[in-house]
């Protein structure tokens, strides 16, 4: 295995190499996860192939089994990926580990900056430790989560008038995540066109990261902290603060009230199927989806709406999502790689990103006056992207994953004891995962 | 048919028969339900509330076979119009067909990894079955029960190991490293399933070929195996249907290079959410090669789940 | 498992052959014809399993290769015994255990009991049940998650069909209470067919002429099925229940799919479990622990099963 250090200063020395030889086609493989954008990806890359004269091969492992699959292969430090799309939250142990080859004197050698890059998805995605320029991957799909609607039911008049009649406002876009439940507990058990339908499909799955990316989006609104912000992974009083009690009750009640029966192990593609289905009137999803549902013949072209996560008593976030790209540093082809990313960078190559249904972090894209009417959805995607949040990055973000699902599944869920109780437990388990990784 | 006490009457087997053929039926709808779903449409397939009666599309199984990207107008207008049926069916949903997808070569691992470990199984299996039913092997009843213990252990719990000794190996992900392991679960059932079955052959065989001057090896291929050959067959078709299904140590274990179809087939996505047709049509075509086996070898199934504890 | 008379039979080889024989000994044919199955078995599953072990005393983690690693003793044993978490999990297992059992027993045996009444067909009808077990039980999972969705899954629709009920008033996988009921119900419609195949195989067994002499002395059917029947079946009956038992002690694939081991840790059955500890916290060493004490449960099980199961042979 290579030490980090070499990777660190191959980086560019490799690419250095790479300018002035003629590269030789390699076959390179990407990985990532199974969904829809990673289709995109496939057409977009077909452009580098014929640039460079290399070859693109695709790893696309299934969301549920992604983390695992992917982590597993870094550890062992193998050899399968070239290129790796990972989660934002292992940019941590990718760096920690020395399983992203460090970026920076790439991208000073080829003119590359982050400042190109929307804020939040350069800290989200590429840099670790936060806060500090030290680059491990490139911004490569904007991710956050976000609410479509059913706007064409919003809009009839006679549920409009009985809403109003009932809570003296008008049925749009909720202000606040209130106003979200009130909603979701108006459309519950409704029925539509002979169909009983329910209020909202939100994140409750289990096995691996869903819950927590949906409730998270609560937490943050309600005073939710990861830890005291003038000392480091003190959790006590941040995490089980009185806003976060305040703001897991409220995802439980807006489980209880407002959601489809058996909604209780949902994740992205379950609350599509239940939004394309005509069973709810709003879900949570990332916001990836949003290309699909404007394409889909029973909810697409203008019968979806689409807003940012509402606010609530103590702010307005959302959960980050999305991906940055990596080099991994046990590949055989880095520079190859490395051309790869250099490649993907340019603005045209994002533009069509953006295009194809990728989102792309480039400011240049996002920020062509045209984007933002550019389809229905880009608004909401760039008001979301101003207000994101994300889960822990740490090298041990798994075992703090992990222990959070667990308690906040079985506490919204299965109803286990209060939510004070879930969350002092989510404390007392964070601080042994801290204790055992030595940062405290 | 000559009367006999034990014959059942007339009605008893028309009341016997009426329930079973109505378990069957009933046990038969997931399945039904399942091949159904393969010629869905996207949106027939997760209609609220469910829909018995559609208008049967090949589109699950397009899509099962094949990437698509969804499409700008510009693309479609390069790309031309449509010149195969499949590429008609992508298009109609707004897409074009990127390339073929993974399943093909999921499948094909399955194919090569059920059948390679099956074989060598067989080989294994059918030596070792031999020597325990003809020759004093030393601590015979010990090695007989410790290569059944083999079987109860939870493939998770040694699964850390393999992976931990696969790794320095460099065994992880690949069909060699996935047979080896698919024919150590199976050696249990198939020592145990084919000694029964050599033990049957008389012995009078081997010694007539002994005494015409076979040697051993000789009488074992050319008097012994084509005697076992439908016990072999049958024992076959078992080890192939663990091998065929497994799950958890092909997620565990495999991923780019090796993965087989099982872990593959719950998550075909398609261009939004989970494509419920392609995953039916997926199981539905990973079915067939199990159940025509099954059908031809029906007559064998109730000794290799009894472990030739039953022997007619 | 099987009766030592196969193994007499072996043993009686006539040693005159022995002698016969050109080359190789018999006892060095033995040894090449045993040898590859020991070796491939001793390689991949019992050094794996002593490795184990030897991992179970330490507090190796398999993502923290940086890290030394420290013989801890027993203290991962001692964890795993006093963590309530895991005997809620043995209890989820119980629960499933037991159940599967139950009611695959019955059904299988009642069913095995009506196919052996000879009707006509019924070769075709014991194949087209048979179809189920063929299917991979990761997919069966997958599938069942789709089935028991209230909206638009089959089943919820098809309760309501003979109940009455409205279809969304009840949720099979999202309720604490139904979700135990859930696991058990697609696995007993998996695996019925298996018991049933084996009760097939022992009502075959039973010589006619047993029924016939008792017909004589004029038993009554009600007394032939329980003095005949059952005894005569029952040894097969409890190598059903052994095989099914030891599948699903180590019951994975189809629930992890299903339920993922939801809502809350209500179908969390042990192997998941082991599973998350395993590969998703990576706790190597209290993994191995957990798995050997897995292990030596099953064995130990199933070592008294077999010695039961022996005795009732002998009868």
């Amino acid at each position: 295995m290579k030490s980090k250090l070499f990777n660190a200063a191959s980086a560019g020395a490799l690419l250095a190499a790479t300018a002035v030889s003629t590269a030789q086609a390699e076959d390179l493989t990407l990985c990532w996860a199974a969904w829809d954008p990673a289709n995109a990806l496939i057409e977009l890359s077909k452009d580098f192939e014929a640039a460079s004269g290399h070859n693109m091969s695709f790893e696309f492992v299934p969301w549920p089994n992604f983390a695992d699959r992917m982590l597993n292969e870094l550890n062992s430090g193998g050899q399968l990926c070239d290129l790796m799309i990972g989660d934002s939250q292992w940019i941590g142990g990718g760096a920690e580990n020395g399983h992203y080859v460090k970026l920076n004197d790439f991208f000073d050698a080829n003119n590359i900056t982050m400042d190109d890059f929307i804020p939040a998805t350069v800290t989200g995605y590429a840099e670790w430790p936060k806060g500090t320029p030290n680059y491990y991957a490139l911004p490569a799909f904007g991710d956050v989560v976000g609410w479509t609607y059913r706007k064409d039911w919003f809009e009839r008049p006679e549920l409009q008038a009985e809403f109003s009649e009932k809570y003296g406002r008008d049925l749009g876009v909720p202000a606040s995540l209130e106003e979200l439940k009130d909603i979701a507990e108006f459309f519950q058990g409704r029925d539509i066109d002979g169909t009983t339908v329910y209020g909202a499909a939100i994140y409750t799955e289990r096995g691996s990261e869903g819950i927590t990316m949906g409730v998270t989006n609560a937490l943050y609104n309600y005073g939710f902290q990861y830890e005291n912000p003038d000392k480091p992974y003190d959790l006590e009083g941040f995490v089980n603060s009185e806003g976060a009690v305040a703001g897991l009750e409220y995802y439980k009640a807006l489980y209880d009230i407002g959601t489809p029966p058996g909604s209780s192990n949902w994740y992205m593609g379950e609350n599509i199927d239940a939004y394309r289905s005509g069973q709810v009137a709003m879900q949570m999803n990332f916001a990836f989806i949003w290309p699909g549902v404007e394409a889909d013949e029973n909810v697409g072209s203008g019968k979806s709406g689409y807003f940012p996560n509402p606010a609530g008593p103590t702010g307005q976030f959302a959960q980050l999502g999305g991906q940055g790209i990596s080099v991994v540093a046990y590949s055989q082809k880095q520079d190859a790689a490395l051309e790869y990313i250099q490649w993907f960078a340019q603005p045209e190559v994002q533009a069509k990103w953006w295009e194809l249904g990728g989102y792309s972090a480039l400011k240049a894209v996002v920020e062509d006056p045209d984007f933002a009417t550019s389809q229905p959805y880009a608004q909401t995607f760039l008001d979301s992207m101003a207000i994101v949040k994300d889960f822990w990055a740490e090298p041990a973000y798994a075992d703090l994953l992990l222990a959070m699902q667990e308690r906040v599944h079985n506490y919204v869920i299965a109803g286990d004891g209060t939510a004070k109780e879930a969350l002092d437990a989510l404390v007392r388990d964070w601080t042994e995962v801290f204790e055992d990784e030595g940062k405290l | 048919m000559s009367f006999s006490v034990t014959e059942p009457s007339v009605r008893t087997k028309w009341f016997a028969g009426l329930l079973v053929i109505g378990y069957a039926l009933i046990t038969l709808i997931p399945l039904v339900w399942i091949i159904a779903t393969g010629f869905k449409s996207p949106s027939d397939s997760i209609s609220y509330p469910p829909v018995v009666l559609f208008e049967p599309t090949l589109e699950g199984y397009v899509n099962l076979f094949t990437d698509r990207t969804r499409a700008t107008d510009q693309m479609l207008e390069e790309a031309g119009p449509a010149t195969t049926w499949y590429e008609q069916i992508a298009r109609d949903r707004g897409t074009v067909i990127s390339g073929p997808s993974r399943y093909g070569e999921r499948f094909l691992n399955s194919v090569i990894i059920g059948f390679g470990s099956t074989a060598l199984c067989m080989i294994l299996g059918t030596m070792a079955a031999y020597a325990f039913s003809r020759f004093k092997v030393p601590l015979k009843d010990d090695l007989l029960f410790f290569i059944l213990s083999t079987r109860m252990m939870p493939p998770i719990a040694v699964a850390i190991p393999i992976f931990l000794m696969f790794r320095n190996l460099g065994l992880n992900d690949t069909h060699l490293g996935m047979i080896l392991l698919y024919t150590a679960v199976n050696l249990s059932l198939s020592v145990w399933l084919l000694k029964g079955f050599i033990d049957e052959i008389p012995i009078e065989y081997e010694e007539a070929a002994l005494i015409d001057g076979y040697t051993r090896f000789q009488a074992f291929y050319k008097v012994v195996l084509p005697q076992a050959a439908t016990g072999i067959a049958s024992t076959a078709i078992f080890c192939l249907i663990f091998a065929w299904n497994e799950y958890a140590f092909a997620v565990l274990l495999t991923s780019g290079n090796a993965q087989t179809a099982p872990p593959f087939i719950p998550t075909i996505i398609g261009v939004a959410g989970k494509d419920w047709p392609a995953v039916a049509a997926g199981a539905t075509i990973f079915l067939v090669p199990v159940m025509v086996f099954t059908i031809l070898l029906r007559k064998h199934l109730l000794r290799g789940i009894t472990f030739g504890a039953v022997r007619k | 498992m099987t009766s030592s008379a196969l193994t007499d039979a072996a043993n009686k080889t006539p040693e005159g052959i022995a002698r016969r024989i050109r080359g190789l000994s018999d006892r060095t044919i033995a040894w090449i014809f045993v040898a590859p199955t020991i070796f491939l078995l001793l390689a991949v599953n019992i050094f794996p399993l002593i490795w184990t072990i030897r991992l179970s005393f330490t507090d190796f983690r398999v993502n923290r290769p940086n890290n030394e690693v420290e013989w801890v003793g027993l203290r991962n044993y001692q964890r795993i015994l006093s963590d309530p978490d895991v005997w809620s999990t043995m209890q989820a297992t119980a629960h499933f255990l037991i159940w599967t059992i139950v009611l695959q027993v019955l059904i299988g045996f009642t069913l095995a009991y009506l196919i052996n009444k000879k009707f006509k067909g019924n070769d075709l009808w014991t194949t087209i049940i048979v179809f189920p077990m063929m299917l991979s039980p990761a997919v069966v999972g997958n599938f069942w998650t789709f089935l028991y969705q209230p909206q638009i899954g089959l089943f919820n629709y098809v309760v309501a069909f003979f109940t009455g009920a409205d279809p969304a008033s009840f949720s099979m996988i999202g309720d604490v209470n139904l979700a135990p009921w859930a696991i058990v119900i697609a696995d007993t419609w998996m695996w019925t067919p298996f018991v049933m195949l084996i009760c097939l195989a022992g009502l075959r067994s039973i010589p006619d002429s047993i029924y016939e002499a008792a017909e004589c002395d004029r038993a009554s059917k009600w007394r032939q099925f329980w003095t005949i029947t059952i005894p005569m079946a029952l040894p097969f009956l409890m190598l059903a229940v052994l095989f099914r038992g030891i599948e699903n002690f180590k019951m994975f694939d189809l629930v992890v799919q299903l339920t993922g081991g939801g809502p809350g840790n209500t179908t969390t059955l042990t192997s998941i479990d082991l599973k998350r500890e395993a590969f998703e916290r990576w706790r190597t060493g209290y993994s191995s622990a957990y798995a050997v004490i897995l292990f030596v449960t099953v064995f130990g099980l199933a070592s008294i099963y077999v010695k039961a199961l022996n005795k009732v042979k002998e009868r």
